[in-house]
């Protein structure tokens, strides 16, 4: 590519200023944008100490909503940034600004549930003199409008705060859009997980796709198998997740309308399982004795499935949603051939030599155990041509609707994550690659397309951890988010986009959220960490 | 009953970090099984000899002090700032682990209680600029309960930081190149002041000596001028958030010294100027289209007296606020298409006799500009384009190399011509790829050009450059470290230094050191560190 080319031009001045000039214009405050976004040029000022939040009277949810009282708290800190909360509200009150009081209310009390699949995330926000409302049928929506709401208010050169006049109808284009952080390759602290999860709150994603365990690390701690990270965490004290940070990560999403889809993906990517847990990988041969080293799981012993059924269990408790992610991908047959058990099993079910014969048996009857546990299985593509009853994520490069057609055609649900591996730095920073995705262009029914739910960012580990993670995910994930949450017609011009996403990474910024630079320029207040 | 801690030292420390490489590893690294004889040294010295003896130190014991013979004191506040660094690295440090009986050591380990450090030469530099000629060797010999770091002066000493991980060991060191730098482009993108700092503080890890910084461009102008304060008025991105006050700059250079690094500021001219423009009327070129000014700028007007006044006032200024020996003059990239569309212009090239051939122009206030910095006595560099354009150079001139990746031929013909280089073409770090590029920057060997050992002699070192397209505080350490580290080794260690997988070893503990540290250099490849980054 042009990159690897020999020169190292610094001059890109013309694009530079044409962007520039761009920036200028008429920023249109909101990330993703909404589905119906009407605003005046009619101002008004809004003071932290006459602002409210309330639950209108109509409202079922009232005070004591936990996912409400406490996105209050938050947006009250993202509406008024400045605002030092170690000062009283009644102190200085020269209240010559009139209360401004923003009414949500809702018409479900999902207030204690988990958000899921079918969660409604519309929202209504109306915002004229001295009022919002924002309406929704469910506490998530109410969440994604405040969101919008916070997006809305702006600051002047002397730091007054205002909102203009507004009113927006809001719903997302896709149900299920995720983004996958790597925990095996790197372990991420708690606090970088965290932190991401209030980042995907600001772009509107709803599902933290946890791919939590892989070959290099197995950093989960589980209560019926302890010696899987005592063994195969990178450090069995400092380099796992207990119980409660599990819980913990669940609960902060929660609160912000986010899934979190666990990921235990078999029978390859298992490594870092067999060390503590014997036999449950396949013994490798090599000249006809076992050379020492593993390979997938071992698909011919019936304690394999065992000892999945407990895990499932386990899993399935742990995480309240109701999808689960098996994996099934990359599974690498040259060791299954090698071993002469498997071979005589191979024969035993009439499988030949046919190996994927084998994965998909060991596929099915991994999707049999957590059918049973009620939960819908999604797997990557790789596996999906044997299976009815799951879901599946579409991730290899090349003619990605393709796949998504074809697997639409199958009658199964789609998950689009190919255009969106963000772990690749290059070769160009270019996140308009992201954004001009269209994940429904393919030829196919309304029907087929319905099948398609989402879409998923991917960040795998190899070259990630908490050092560089936010910065690399941020704001190229944005991009994406729009496309999953927005209007496809009305946001398919990179031009048109490129100012608002470079004013939303400086609100990102602004909110600590460690965001790069999309090109040259500046943030009034620019990060000042490390 | 006090802690012991035992310093493991280069057998022992941070082992288990890598991966093994058995299944999807790089097959340049499928050798690698994760620990080097040299531990974590980095960049790694001349002369290394270890034994396996360790030694254990204890917290409320260990000192770090002048040795009676060393020319330098208490009073020498560079050194005592350093051993009281190095005292929070050492006993805080990755290479720190509490004591278990190990191998290593059969009858238990004697105490280490003292470094010495001897300051040889009479005069210690203690409060001196270090400079391109500075001496920056140091011997190290921790043989006996006191260890000894000998070094000529200070800047040897601050090197000798390598004694965080040692066993009973003697280390002869000095650098390959005498500069070895890395640019920050403050311009595209402003930096806050504690990001630069910690930048120098990881520097001085990786033994780079020169922050070369590139502190204005087109985008804006962050330097106040005492002289000119409207070009930051005008020409910053904030006229008080987004500057750098006489004060900023100051600190930058002091806090640099106190870690034996130079700062060399560049001022790009006559092109890459547009924030000038703003502060500063009549200074650029006015364009036109057909006959009438188009209302844009071009390069700096060399036609105008008025110019070269101003600019004898402002690097009159530079030459006093900057007290490294040189100054970075830029001139790359010029843009002629305006200076072309200028009548005035075409005007002064018909009496000059310079025809068409607008580099000849260049040329001529680049000339003009050089005679203004000499009269200032400051040495220079510049970008490649002003020596391949032909313009006269004082000898003691020193060439950028940046184009064309690899661009050894060019630094065979400017060494030919007599001049001293640097290279920086293989190390544009803002250019990101998928996978391990560290490698890349590792591979480069600087003198692989066609030349005589005289002309190798002209290579004095080289530099990282960090452009600031994509690059702001929010992800500028992450992009930078560890893959600078890969040049800071290429520029100190001995060129036959290249093994790759023993590189790959010490590289991710070195790395992890730095997270220690606080700083976030990105991970190499998957694996961990014993203390990931908290710094959220």
């Amino acid at each position: 590519t042009k990159r690897d080319s020999v020169t190292n031009l610094r001059r890109s001045y013309v694009r530079w200023t044409v962007q520039r000039i761009k920036k200028e214009k008429n920023v249109l405050g909101v990330w993703p944008l909404p589905q119906d976004f009407t605003s005046s040029m009619e101002q008004y000022p809004l003071n932290p100490h006459t602002f409210h939040f309330g639950y209108g009277k109509q409202s079922v949810a009232q005070r004591g909503c936990s996912v409400l009282d406490s996105a209050f708290k938050r947006y009250f800190s993202l509406v008024f940034p400045d605002y030092s909360s170690g000062r009283l509200h009644n102190e200085w009150t020269q209240i010559k600004d009139k209360p401004f009081t923003a009414e949500i209310s809702v018409d479900h009390d999902h207030c204690d549930d988990y958000p899921n699949e079918e969660s409604s995330e519309r929202y209504n926000l109306s915002v004229s003199e001295r009022k919002a409302v924002l309406n929704a049928e469910t506490v998530w929506g109410a969440v994604r409008g405040l969101e919008t709401f916070s997006q809305l208010v702006y600051q002047d050169d002397s730091g007054s705060y205002f909102v203009n006049k507004t009113e927006i109808v809001d719903f997302p284009r896709f149900q299920f859009r995720g983004i996958l952080l790597d925990t095996s390759r790197h372990f991420l602290p708690v606090q970088t997980i965290l932190k991401t999860l209030d980042a995907m709150a600001y772009n509107k994603f709803n599902v933290f796709h946890w791919h939590i365990v892989d070959d290099p690390s197995f950093p989960y701690q589980s209560c019926t198998f302890p010696n899987l990270s005592s063994k195969g965490a990178f450090h069995p004290m400092t380099h796992i997740y207990t119980q409660s940070d599990v819980r913990r990560v669940i609960s902060y999403a929660r609160l912000r309308g986010i899934r979190v889809l666990p990921e235990f993906d078999s029978p390859g990517h298992t490594s870092s399982w067999g060390k503590g847990q014997s036999n449950l990988l396949t013994p490798c041969y090599r000249s006809g004795i076992p050379s020492g080293t593993f390979g997938p799981v071992n698909p011919a012993l019936p304690s394999t499935y065992q000892f999945m059924a407990r895990l499932f269990q386990e899993v399935s408790s742990v995480f309240p949603d109701s999808f689960i992610h098996l994996g099934g991908d990359e599974v690498d047959f040259s060791c299954w051939r090698s071993n002469p058990d498997i071979r005589t099993f191979m024969q035993k079910m009439g499988f030949g030599v046919d190996f994927a014969k084998l994965q998909a048996f060991y596929m099915e009857s991994i999707v049999n155990i957590t059918s049973a546990l009620k939960k819908t299985s999604i797997v990557w593509q790789d596996v999906f041509d044997y299976h009815k009853r799951v879901m599946v994520e579409v991730w290899r490069a090349g003619c990605y609707l393709c796949e998504v057609r074809k697997v639409a055609k199958a009658g199964l649900r789609v998950i689009l994550a190919s255009p969106w591996y963000l772990d690749q730095p290059g070769p160009t920073h270019d996140w308009a690659r992201y954004y001009t995705v269209w994940p429904l262009a393919f030829k196919g029914t309304d029907k087929q397309k319905k099948l398609v739910i989402g879409g998923e960012v991917c960040m795998w580990g190899e070259y990630v951890d908490a050092t560089n993670l936010t910065p690399r995910l941020w704001p190229r994930a944005s991009a994406a988010a729009e496309r999953l949450w927005s209007d496809e017609r009305r946001t398919s011009n990179v031009d048109q986009a490129f100012p608002r996403l470079q004013d939303f990474r400086c609100k990102l910024v602004r909110r600590g959220i460690q965001a790069e630079p999309l090109y040259i320029g500046h943030c009034k207040h620019e990060f000042q960490g490390v | 009953m006090r802690t012991v801690l035992v310093l493991l030292g280069v057998f022992g420390s941070c082992r288990g970090l890598q991966p093994d490489y058995t299944e999807q590893g790089d097959p340049e690294l499928q050798s690698a099984s994760g620990s080097s004889k040299y531990g974590s040294l980095w960049p790694l010295p001349q002369k290394v000899q270890i034994s396996d003896v360790s030694f254990r130190l204890s917290v409320s014991g260990f000192r770090i002090r002048d040795a009676k013979e060393s020319s330098a004191g208490p009073s020498c506040s560079l050194l005592q700032n350093a051993y009281r660094r190095y005292y929070e690295y050492i006993l805080g440090g990755a290479g720190v682990k509490k004591q278990k009986p190990g191998k290593n050591w059969r009858s238990g380990p004697s105490e280490l209680t003292e470094l010495q450090v001897w300051i040889t030469s009479p005069d210690s530099d203690c409060d001196a600029f270090p400079s391109v000629t500075s001496d920056e060797s140091y011997e190290l010999t921790v043989d006996q309960p006191v260890a000894v770091l000998k070094a000529p002066n200070v800047w040897g000493a601050l090197h000798g930081r390598t004694f965080r991980l040692i066993n009973s060991s003697v280390i002869s060191d000095f650098p390959r190149f005498a500069h070895r730098g890395i640019l920050l482009d403050t311009s595209r993108h402003f930096l806050p002041i504690k990001v630069i700092l910690a930048n120098l503080e990881t520097m001085a890890m990786n033994k780079f000596n020169v922050f070369h910084w590139h502190i204005v461009d087109d985008p804006s102008f962050p330097y106040l001028s005492r002289t000119f304060p409207q070009l930051s008025q005008q020409g910053a991105y904030h006229p008080y958030t987004h500057v750098y006050t006489p004060a900023d700059v100051k600190m930058v250079i002091e806090f640099a010294r106190l870690r034996g690094i130079r700062v060399i500021p560049e001022f790009d001219t006559p092109g890459h100027t547009q924030s000038w423009g703003k502060g500063q009327p009549d200074l650029l070129t006015p364009c036109y289209s057909g006959s009438t000014p188009s209302g844009t700028f071009g390069p700096v007007n060399p036609i105008l007296n008025t110019t070269y006044d101003f600019m004898k006032q402002f690097f009159t200024e530079v030459s006093t606020v900057f007290p490294d020996g040189y100054v970075h003059l830029g001139g790359d990239e010029v843009d002629f298409s305006c200076w072309k569309s200028n009548p005035d212009i075409k005007k002064f090239m018909d009496q000059q006799g310079f025809g068409q051939d607008y580099s000849k122009l260049e040329s001529f206030y680049i000339q003009k500009l050089l005679d203004i910095v000499t009269t200032t006595k400051k040495g220079y560099m510049i970008w490649q384009e002003v020596f391949d354009n032909g313009v006269k150079l004082k000898p003691d001139t020193v060439v950028h190399v940046w184009i064309g990746g690899g661009s050894n031929e060019e630094m065979g013909k400017v060494t030919a011509a007599g001049y001293t280089t640097i290279l920086s073409a293989p190390w544009y770090l803002d250019y990101i790829s998928t996978g391990q590029d560290w490698q890349k920057y590792y591979k480069v060997e600087p003198l692989s050009f066609n030349g005589t050992e005289a002309q190798k002699k002209l290579v004095i070192g080289g530099e990282a450059c960090l452009w600031g397209e994509y690059v702001d505080a929010t992800n500028l350490t992450p992009r930078l470290w560890p893959r600078a580290s890969a040049v800071a080794e290429r520029l100190w260690s001995s060129k036959d230094v290249k093994d790759i997988s023993d590189a790959y070893n010490r590289l991710t503990v070195h790395r992890c050191r730095m997270v220690q540290r606080g700083i976030p250099a990105e991970p190499l490849f998957y694996g961990f560190c014993p203390h990931e980054y908290k710094g959220i």
